[in-house]
Protein backbone atom coordinates (compact mmCIF):
# COMPACT_ATOMS: atom_id res chain seq x y z
CA UNK A 1 0.00 0.00 0.00
CA UNK A 2 3.08 2.40 0.73
CA UNK A 3 4.58 3.04 -2.35
CA UNK A 4 7.58 5.13 -2.82
CA UNK A 5 5.49 7.75 -4.10
CA UNK A 6 3.77 8.02 -0.82
CA UNK A 7 6.49 8.58 1.36
CA UNK A 8 7.56 11.63 -0.97
CA UNK A 9 3.99 13.11 -0.07
CA UNK A 10 4.32 12.45 3.70
CA UNK A 11 8.34 13.78 3.74
CA UNK A 12 6.57 17.53 2.05
CA UNK A 13 3.80 18.02 4.64
CA UNK A 14 4.27 21.72 4.53
CA UNK A 15 1.41 23.54 6.24
CA UNK A 16 0.35 22.30 9.67
CA UNK A 17 -2.86 20.91 10.21
CA UNK A 18 -4.05 24.07 12.80
CA UNK A 19 -3.39 26.24 9.86
CA UNK A 20 -5.62 24.30 7.63
CA UNK A 21 -8.22 24.32 10.09
CA UNK A 22 -7.82 28.41 10.75
CA UNK A 23 -8.27 27.26 14.41
CA UNK A 24 -12.02 26.17 14.12
CA UNK A 25 -13.03 23.58 16.67
CA UNK A 26 -14.38 20.18 15.89
CA UNK A 27 -18.10 19.50 15.01
CA UNK A 28 -20.81 17.69 16.86
CA UNK A 29 -19.83 13.89 17.02
CA UNK A 30 -23.05 13.32 15.62
CA UNK A 31 -23.19 15.74 12.66
CA UNK A 32 -20.42 14.24 11.09
CA UNK A 33 -19.74 10.69 11.65
CA UNK A 34 -17.29 8.16 10.46
CA UNK A 35 -19.88 7.42 7.69
CA UNK A 36 -21.44 10.39 6.84
CA UNK A 37 -21.57 10.57 3.11
CA UNK A 38 -20.91 13.69 1.75
CA UNK A 39 -21.23 14.89 -1.70
CA UNK A 40 -20.71 18.70 -3.63
CA UNK A 41 -24.25 20.58 -3.95
CA UNK A 42 -25.32 20.22 -7.17
CA UNK A 43 -26.33 23.87 -7.84
CA UNK A 44 -22.86 25.19 -7.27
CA UNK A 45 -21.68 27.05 -9.99
CA UNK A 46 -19.23 29.35 -9.15
CA UNK A 47 -16.99 28.11 -6.48
CA UNK A 48 -15.34 31.16 -4.73
CA UNK A 49 -11.34 31.74 -4.94
CA UNK A 50 -11.66 32.09 -1.46
CA UNK A 51 -11.39 28.87 -0.33
CA UNK A 52 -8.51 27.34 0.47
CA UNK A 53 -6.34 24.73 -1.86
CA UNK A 54 -7.10 21.76 0.30
CA UNK A 55 -10.75 22.86 0.76
CA UNK A 56 -10.66 23.47 -3.14
CA UNK A 57 -9.38 19.62 -2.97
CA UNK A 58 -12.43 18.27 -0.99
CA UNK A 59 -14.29 19.74 -3.22
CA UNK A 60 -13.62 18.23 -5.97
CA UNK A 61 -12.94 14.71 -4.47
CA UNK A 62 -16.62 15.29 -3.60
CA UNK A 63 -18.25 16.09 -7.05
CA UNK A 64 -18.51 12.73 -8.40
CA UNK A 65 -20.64 11.07 -6.15
CA UNK A 66 -20.75 10.45 -2.55
CA UNK A 67 -17.76 9.33 -0.38
CA UNK A 68 -18.23 8.82 3.27
CA UNK A 69 -16.17 10.93 6.04
CA UNK A 70 -13.44 8.29 6.51
CA UNK A 71 -12.88 7.81 2.87
CA UNK A 72 -12.19 11.58 2.66
CA UNK A 73 -10.06 11.56 5.00
CA UNK A 74 -7.86 8.45 3.52
CA UNK A 75 -8.08 10.26 0.02
CA UNK A 76 -6.88 13.35 1.00
CA UNK A 77 -4.00 12.11 3.35
CA UNK A 78 -5.12 14.46 6.04
CA UNK A 79 -5.70 13.83 9.76
CA UNK A 80 -9.62 12.59 9.99
CA UNK A 81 -10.15 16.05 12.75
CA UNK A 82 -9.01 18.02 9.91
CA UNK A 83 -11.19 16.65 7.39
CA UNK A 84 -13.86 17.27 9.29
CA UNK A 85 -13.50 20.54 10.35
CA UNK A 86 -13.47 21.22 7.04
CA UNK A 87 -16.22 19.31 5.88
CA UNK A 88 -18.36 21.20 8.60
CA UNK A 89 -17.46 24.61 7.35
CA UNK A 90 -18.02 23.62 3.45
CA UNK A 91 -21.43 22.32 4.63
CA UNK A 92 -22.49 25.52 6.74
CA UNK A 93 -21.23 27.73 3.45
CA UNK A 94 -23.85 25.18 1.18
CA UNK A 95 -20.94 23.80 -1.15
CA UNK A 96 -21.64 20.24 0.22
CA UNK A 97 -24.47 18.10 1.04
CA UNK A 98 -24.13 15.71 3.65
CA UNK A 99 -26.37 12.72 4.24
CA UNK A 100 -26.43 11.61 7.68
CA UNK A 101 -26.01 7.76 8.14
CA UNK A 102 -29.24 6.12 8.94
CA UNK A 103 -30.12 6.12 12.94
CA UNK A 104 -28.60 3.41 15.01
CA UNK A 105 -30.63 0.79 15.99
CA UNK A 106 -30.24 -1.08 19.03
CA UNK A 107 -30.41 -4.04 17.83
CA UNK A 108 -29.62 -5.09 14.39
CA UNK A 109 -32.47 -5.43 12.31
CA UNK A 110 -33.44 -8.80 10.93
CA UNK A 111 -34.02 -7.65 7.30
CA UNK A 112 -30.95 -5.82 7.12
CA UNK A 113 -28.69 -8.79 8.22
CA UNK A 114 -30.86 -11.31 5.75
CA UNK A 115 -29.76 -8.46 2.85
CA UNK A 116 -26.16 -8.70 4.27
CA UNK A 117 -25.90 -12.33 4.23
CA UNK A 118 -27.31 -12.86 0.95
CA UNK A 119 -25.17 -10.36 -0.53
CA UNK A 120 -22.18 -11.64 0.65
CA UNK A 121 -23.25 -15.33 -0.41
CA UNK A 122 -23.97 -14.04 -4.05
CA UNK A 123 -20.88 -11.71 -4.48
CA UNK A 124 -18.60 -14.75 -3.10
CA UNK A 125 -20.92 -17.52 -3.82
CA UNK B 1 -0.74 16.28 1.55
CA UNK B 2 -0.06 19.78 0.36
CA UNK B 3 2.03 18.36 -2.56
CA UNK B 4 -0.62 16.50 -3.74
CA UNK B 5 -2.75 17.89 -6.72
CA UNK B 6 -2.37 21.71 -7.39
CA UNK B 7 -5.68 24.02 -7.30
CA UNK B 8 -8.10 23.02 -9.90
CA UNK B 9 -6.65 19.72 -11.23
CA UNK B 10 -8.85 16.70 -10.37
CA UNK B 11 -7.88 14.03 -8.06
CA UNK B 12 -7.46 10.72 -9.91
CA UNK B 13 -10.96 8.98 -8.17
CA UNK B 14 -12.42 6.24 -10.54
CA UNK B 15 -16.13 6.29 -9.93
CA UNK B 16 -16.23 2.87 -8.39
CA UNK B 17 -14.23 4.71 -5.37
CA UNK B 18 -17.71 6.46 -5.04
CA UNK B 19 -20.45 4.57 -3.27
CA UNK B 20 -23.23 4.10 -6.16
CA UNK B 21 -26.19 5.75 -5.78
CA UNK B 22 -25.19 7.12 -1.94
CA UNK B 23 -28.04 9.18 -0.97
CA UNK B 24 -30.66 6.01 -1.33
CA UNK B 25 -28.35 3.30 0.61
CA UNK B 26 -28.32 2.18 4.27
CA UNK B 27 -24.61 1.88 5.72
CA UNK B 28 -23.47 -0.83 7.87
CA UNK B 29 -20.58 -1.17 9.55
CA UNK B 30 -18.54 -4.24 10.73
CA UNK B 31 -15.37 -4.47 12.86
CA UNK B 32 -12.29 -6.34 11.97
CA UNK B 33 -10.77 -6.82 15.41
CA UNK B 34 -7.39 -9.02 16.51
CA UNK B 35 -4.25 -8.50 18.15
CA UNK B 36 -1.43 -6.91 16.41
CA UNK B 37 0.00 -8.41 13.66
CA UNK B 38 -3.14 -11.15 13.24
CA UNK B 39 -3.77 -9.81 9.38
CA UNK B 40 -6.52 -7.28 10.02
CA UNK B 41 -5.24 -5.15 7.13
CA UNK B 42 -4.73 -8.11 5.34
CA UNK B 43 -7.98 -9.66 5.28
CA UNK B 44 -9.99 -5.97 4.35
CA UNK B 45 -7.85 -5.71 1.88
CA UNK B 46 -8.85 -9.04 0.44
CA UNK B 47 -12.25 -8.43 0.47
CA UNK B 48 -12.47 -4.53 0.16
CA UNK B 49 -13.94 -3.45 -3.56
CA UNK B 50 -12.09 0.02 -2.68
CA UNK B 51 -8.36 -0.38 -2.27
CA UNK B 52 -8.15 0.08 1.34
CA UNK B 53 -7.50 3.22 2.70
CA UNK B 54 -5.20 2.32 5.64
CA UNK B 55 -2.72 3.79 7.49
CA UNK B 56 0.50 1.69 7.64
CA UNK B 57 3.76 3.32 8.30
CA UNK B 58 7.39 1.63 8.68
CA UNK B 59 7.71 0.66 12.12
CA UNK B 60 10.77 1.60 13.95
CA UNK B 61 13.00 0.50 16.18
CA UNK B 62 11.05 2.54 18.33
CA UNK B 63 8.58 -0.11 18.47
CA UNK B 64 10.90 -2.81 19.43
CA UNK B 65 10.55 -2.08 22.57
CA UNK B 66 6.63 -2.01 22.12
CA UNK B 67 5.39 -4.26 20.22
CA UNK B 68 5.96 -7.65 20.83
CA UNK B 69 7.27 -9.09 17.89
CA UNK B 70 8.21 -12.56 18.78
CA UNK B 71 6.46 -14.90 16.09
CA UNK B 72 6.14 -12.29 13.82
CA UNK B 73 7.82 -13.04 10.33
CA UNK B 74 8.98 -10.15 7.93
CA UNK B 75 6.66 -7.72 9.58
CA UNK B 76 7.75 -4.12 8.55
CA UNK B 77 4.68 -1.92 8.78
CA UNK B 78 2.11 -1.43 10.89
CA UNK B 79 -1.66 0.04 11.49
CA UNK B 80 -1.30 3.35 12.80
CA UNK B 81 -5.22 4.84 12.52
CA UNK B 82 -7.06 2.23 11.10
CA UNK B 83 -8.02 0.44 8.17
CA UNK B 84 -11.10 0.75 6.17
CA UNK B 85 -12.24 -1.24 3.22
CA UNK B 86 -16.31 -0.91 1.43
CA UNK B 87 -18.16 -4.07 0.02
CA UNK B 88 -21.11 -3.17 -2.27
CA UNK B 89 -23.68 -5.51 -0.75
CA UNK B 90 -26.87 -4.87 -2.95
CA UNK B 91 -28.67 -1.30 -4.47
CA UNK B 92 -29.86 -0.82 -1.06
CA UNK B 93 -26.81 -1.75 1.42
CA UNK B 94 -23.81 -1.16 1.68
CA UNK B 95 -20.69 -2.90 4.20
CA UNK B 96 -18.04 -0.97 5.81
CA UNK B 97 -15.25 -2.46 7.21
CA UNK B 98 -13.20 -1.07 9.70
CA UNK B 99 -10.01 -2.68 11.13
CA UNK B 100 -8.70 -0.93 14.50
CA UNK B 101 -5.10 -1.67 15.65
CA UNK B 102 -3.95 -4.06 18.01
CA UNK B 103 -1.82 -2.32 19.75
CA UNK B 104 -3.11 -1.36 23.58
CA UNK B 105 -2.23 2.08 23.04
CA UNK B 106 -5.06 2.46 20.46
CA UNK B 107 -7.90 1.79 22.58
CA UNK B 108 -9.32 5.38 22.88
CA UNK B 109 -10.46 4.47 18.70
CA UNK B 110 -12.75 1.35 19.59
CA UNK B 111 -15.59 2.79 21.33
CA UNK B 112 -15.83 5.04 18.39
CA UNK B 113 -15.55 2.53 16.39
CA UNK B 114 -17.44 0.10 18.30
CA UNK B 115 -20.82 2.53 18.26
CA UNK B 116 -23.54 1.22 15.62
CA UNK B 117 -21.57 -1.88 14.49
CA UNK B 118 -23.09 -4.91 13.20
CA UNK B 119 -20.91 -7.44 15.09
CA UNK B 120 -16.86 -7.67 14.94
CA UNK B 121 -15.04 -10.49 13.29
CA UNK B 122 -11.81 -11.57 16.25
CA UNK B 123 -8.76 -12.69 13.89
CA UNK B 124 -7.07 -15.03 16.25
CA UNK B 125 -3.28 -16.42 15.20
CA UNK B 126 -3.50 -19.99 16.43
CA UNK B 127 0.49 -19.73 17.77
CA UNK B 128 -0.22 -16.63 19.92
CA UNK B 129 -3.38 -17.37 21.51
CA UNK B 130 -2.55 -15.70 24.53
CA UNK B 131 -2.62 -12.35 22.79
CA UNK B 132 -6.22 -12.23 21.93
CA UNK B 133 -7.26 -12.40 25.41
CA UNK B 134 -7.37 -8.70 25.55
CA UNK B 135 -9.01 -8.03 22.18
CA UNK B 136 -12.02 -10.42 23.29
CA UNK B 137 -11.95 -9.36 26.43
CA UNK B 138 -12.74 -5.56 25.01
CA UNK B 139 -15.22 -6.56 22.49
CA UNK B 140 -17.00 -8.18 25.65
CA UNK B 141 -16.87 -5.01 27.16
CA UNK B 142 -18.79 -2.80 24.11
CA UNK B 143 -21.28 -5.87 24.18
CA UNK B 144 -20.48 -6.81 20.41
CA UNK B 145 -21.40 -9.62 19.07
CA UNK B 146 -18.56 -11.79 17.42
CA UNK B 147 -16.96 -14.80 15.39
CA UNK B 148 -13.57 -16.19 16.06
CA UNK B 149 -11.93 -16.36 12.30
CA UNK B 150 -8.67 -18.49 13.04
CA UNK B 151 -5.96 -17.05 10.86
CA UNK B 152 -3.61 -19.75 9.71
CA UNK B 153 -0.61 -18.79 8.66
CA UNK B 154 1.18 -21.01 6.50
CA UNK B 155 2.75 -24.26 7.91
CA UNK B 156 0.86 -23.78 10.84
CA UNK B 157 -0.02 -26.66 13.04
CA UNK B 158 -3.67 -26.63 12.63
CA UNK B 159 -5.50 -26.73 16.04
CA UNK B 160 -8.56 -28.74 16.92
CA UNK B 161 -11.36 -26.29 17.65
CA UNK B 162 -12.26 -27.83 20.82
CA UNK B 163 -8.82 -26.93 22.47
CA UNK B 164 -8.97 -23.20 20.62
CA UNK B 165 -12.40 -23.12 22.41
CA UNK B 166 -11.29 -24.17 25.74
CA UNK B 167 -8.39 -21.83 25.57
CA UNK B 168 -10.11 -18.60 24.43
CA UNK B 169 -12.63 -19.51 27.54
CA UNK B 170 -15.58 -19.08 24.72
CA UNK B 171 -19.15 -19.47 24.51
CA UNK B 172 -20.61 -22.50 22.99
CA UNK B 173 -22.28 -20.65 20.19
CA UNK B 174 -19.79 -18.56 19.50
CA UNK B 175 -18.75 -19.45 15.65
CA UNK B 176 -15.09 -20.39 15.24
CA UNK B 177 -13.89 -20.58 11.21
CA UNK B 178 -10.79 -21.28 10.27
CA UNK B 179 -9.34 -18.49 7.26
CA UNK B 180 -6.46 -17.38 5.10
CA UNK B 181 -6.66 -13.58 5.47
CA UNK B 182 -4.82 -13.26 2.14
CA UNK B 183 -8.18 -15.14 0.10
CA UNK B 184 -10.90 -13.66 -0.92
CA UNK B 185 -13.44 -16.34 -0.89
CA UNK B 186 -11.91 -17.41 3.09
CA UNK B 187 -12.21 -14.30 4.33
CA UNK B 188 -15.57 -13.46 2.64
CA UNK B 189 -17.18 -17.04 4.14
CA UNK B 190 -15.38 -15.83 7.73
CA UNK B 191 -18.01 -12.52 7.16
CA UNK B 192 -20.65 -14.85 5.76
CA UNK B 193 -20.20 -16.87 9.19
CA UNK B 194 -20.46 -13.91 11.79
CA UNK B 195 -23.47 -12.46 9.72
CA UNK B 196 -24.89 -15.82 9.97
CA UNK B 197 -24.19 -16.10 13.43
CA UNK B 198 -25.56 -11.72 14.36
CA UNK B 199 -28.99 -12.95 12.31
CA UNK B 200 -29.30 -16.33 14.57
CA UNK B 201 -29.09 -13.98 17.52
CA UNK B 202 -31.33 -11.63 16.62
CA UNK B 203 -34.01 -14.31 14.85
Amino acid sequence: MNGPDDFELDATELVRPYVITKGRRLPDDDQLSLITLVTAAPEQVQRPLRLSPEEQRLLDLCSAGYLSVAEIAGHTRLPLGVVRIMLAGLTEAGYLITRPPVARARLADKELLEEVLSGLRAKFG
Amino acid sequence: MVSGPSLGERPSLRSRDYVAGGATQTAVKILVVGHFAVGKTTLIGSISEIEPLSTEETMTRAAQDVDDLKGVRGKTTTTVAMDFGRLTISDRVVLYLFGTPGQVRFVQMWEDMARGALGALVLVDPERLADSFAVIDLIEQYGLDYAIAVNNFDGNPVRAEASLREALDLLEDTPVVTCDARDEKSSAAALTTLVSYLLARVG
